[in-house]
């Protein structure tokens, strides 16, 4: 009784006043194409620090692993408007492409924001958009600038307008552990706390839009799940088994979420119809069967199983009494799985007793690629274009985010939190 | 692998011979770190025999005396493994005679992995040791109705540390009576 007392949990539904940035590109500048960023003009107000457009672009474009955008330093001019480009000479600096725009603030609340980008081969703009933005929406508006560039220069659907939610653990002497449910933009700006607790607070995983989040609390002094709207902050408990509510997974079309649970003696793998309610069993195993996640055509579930001894990857589909499907085969330890969002690649956690490092499956070809160093490293997580991957890592004994890009060449730490940060999950880009 | 072992075994040792190891609690685990565990494992060790002159009694007020056997109610276990070793099976068969003795009586048990290996899946496994530990308690004639289990994974170390003096410790079932 003690324990559900002390799980009483707060609410907050408010952003952080400090915003602690520290991403830190560590791995990989070779191979990406260099790129100008020109800052950009602001018109009718000064320059916000704290939303300084072409700045973020610029650090999306370098996390992104593909870009290179030239230092300040090295910008051989500042065009304003695209009559005073001057491609000849962009062309000696070695640059492909050019971006240059504007902030314009209308009223005390309004702006516009206006960029184009050129082709410097060619002597062409490729690229050109205007949007209206408030002072809150302006940080958001530069990542949506950063996703239109990607996906015109690669072909991928961008993914940094868009939130990463994670779990942090507060340590404090002579006080019980606080957890935290957090959300934050994907460059670490931005941070909003949706939950507090005394209890663990685990496995976040958002909906399909990005509007909702669910995850295991313990709150109650049992773990349940729970399925939280972001924007309205009211929450729903969707399954209060006996023993382990655990692992949610949202199906892609939103309406069901593969859940583990031992209600019936072993964890395995249930799918829960989240109008009706109505719960399938998925898996029927002695073994632990946990961590499902869909594969993105939703009629199958890949997760992880000690069946063979072993914690493994298998592949199921969503209907009763499949088979399933072995899939990862070398290393002691492979588990948690990770989709990208065109099922072509899986990465999980791969470890034997005491390294565990990020790795990625190819599943046309079968291979694995080792993707980080570990010796820690967990909750890999596609970024929703398939370019990167988000994890949990530790730097000099702390525990930190990370991300690496899916070959493996590029890498940086999110430096998103103080203290314990754990568990990152990437949601969809906003619409 | 050799010391590794070694240093299980006297964890084990150690942990059995001393009731009032609290995981979490430096003072009482500090003679696990680095080299003076071989020390701690010798004298844990000798004074294990003495730990069998404990007093057993299933007396209802038994669960509150400090020196009784059923003062020990932390179960530790392998990597990645739920089999509950022979030193525990002993302490456990204390606990469900205790149980078994009192129908009042009621305990939570409480599995725990370290920090190794992925979330969920340490919440699995440790819902498994909480599953081991509550057969044998039942064995010894434990009615389901006096125990509770909850799977808390590697979220509630006993003790911080990337080691194996952590780790060690924080593979775990506690009885919370």
């Amino acid at each position: 009784m003690k324990r559900l007392l002390s799980g009483l949990i707060l609410f907050c539904f408010y952003s952080l006043a400090q915003a602690v940035l520290n991403i830190e590109i560590t791995e990989g500048i070779e191979g990406s194409l260099p790129i100008a960023v020109v800052p950009f003009q602001w018109h009718g107000g000064t320059k916000l620090d704290d939303a300084d457009v072409s700045a973020i672009v610029a650090s999306d474009l370098a996390r992104s692993g593909k870009f290179a955008p030239l230092a300040d330093k090295d910008l051989i001019a500042y065009p304003k408007q695209p009559e005073d480009v001057h491609f000849q000479s962009w062309r000696m600096t070695g640059v492909d492409h050019l971006i240059i725009g504007g902030v314009k603030q209308e009223a005390e609340n309004r702006y516009q924001v206006y960029f184009r980008m050129f082709d410097v081969l060619k002597g062409e703009q490729v690229l050109g958009y205007n949007f209206s933005a408030t002072r809150a929406s302006l940080r958001s508006v530069a990542h949506r600038i950063s996703d239109h560039i990607i996906k015109a220069l690669t072909g991928l659907p961008g993914a940094f307008d868009a939130r990463i939610a994670y779990i942090t653990a507060a340590q404090n002497p002579g006080k019980a552990v606080q957890y935290h449910l957090q959300s934050a933009d994907t460059d670490g700006f931005n941070s909003q706390n949706l939950l507090v607790s005394d209890e663990p607070i685990m496995s976040p995983a958002w909906s399909p839009a990005g509007d909702r989040l669910a995850y295991v609390s313990f709150e109650n002094g049992v773990a349940e799940i729970f399925v939280h709207n972001i924007h309205t902050a009211k929450r729903e408990q969707i399954s209060k088994f006996a023993g382990i509510n655990g692992a949610p997974a949202w199906s892609p079309d939103g309406r069901q979420m593969a859940i583990t649970l031992s209600k019936d003696g072993n964890p395995d793998i249930y799918v829960l119809d989240l109008s009706s309610k109505k719960l399938a069993r998925i898996t029927s195993h002695w073994s632990i069967d946990t961590e499902a996640v869909w594969m993105p055509d939703g009629k199958s579930l890949v997760f992880t199983s000690n069946r063979s001894g072993k914690p493994q990857l298998y592949q199921v589909a969503t209907k009763a009494g499949a088979r399933p499907q072995r899939l990862t085969f070398e290393g002691r330890y492979n588990a948690n799985a990770s989709v990208s969002a065109d099922g072509k690649t899986i990465s999980f956690v791969n470890g034997d007793s005491n390294v565990f490092r990020i790795a990625v499956l190819y599943l046309d070809t079968g291979l694995v690629q080792i993707v980080t160093d570990g010796p820690l490293d967990e909750s890999p997580e596609f970024s929703p274009n398939g370019s990167m991957i988000i994890y949990a890592s530790q730097h000099k004994g702390q525990p930190v985010l990370a991300a690496v890009s899916t070959d493996g060449r590029h890498k940086q730490r999110l430096g998103l939190s103080d203290g314990d940060v754990r568990e990152p999950a990437w949601s969809a880009v906003r619409k | 692998m050799k010391n590794y072992l070694l240093v299980l075994l006297m964890a084990a040792a150690l942990a059995a011979c001393d009731a009032n190891v609290k995981p979490g609690a430096d003072e009482d685990t500090s003679a696990m770190d680095g080299s003076g565990g071989a020390q701690a494992g010798a004298i844990g060790a000798e004074s294990y025999g003495e730990g069998q002159a404990l007093p057993v009694s299933y007396e209802t007020d038994a669960i509150h005396d400090a020196n009784s056997v059923l003062a020990e109610r932390v179960i530790y276990f392998d990597f990645d493994s739920s089999d509950v070793s022979d030193e525990s099976v002993e302490l456990i068969k204390h606990h469900g005679n205790y149980l078994s003795a009192n129908p009042g009586a009621s305990v939570r048990v409480e599995g725990h992995t370290d920090e190794r290996g992925t979330r969920e899946y340490n919440i699995a496994l440790a819902d498994r040791r909480a599953q081991s530990v509550e057969r044998l308690l039942m064995f010894q004639g434990a009615g389901s109705d006096q125990i509770t289990i909850i799977s808390y994974g590697e979220e509630k170390p006993a003790r911080l540390g990337h080691d194996e003096t952590a780790w060690s410790l924080n593979r775990r079932v506690e009885l919370d009576y």
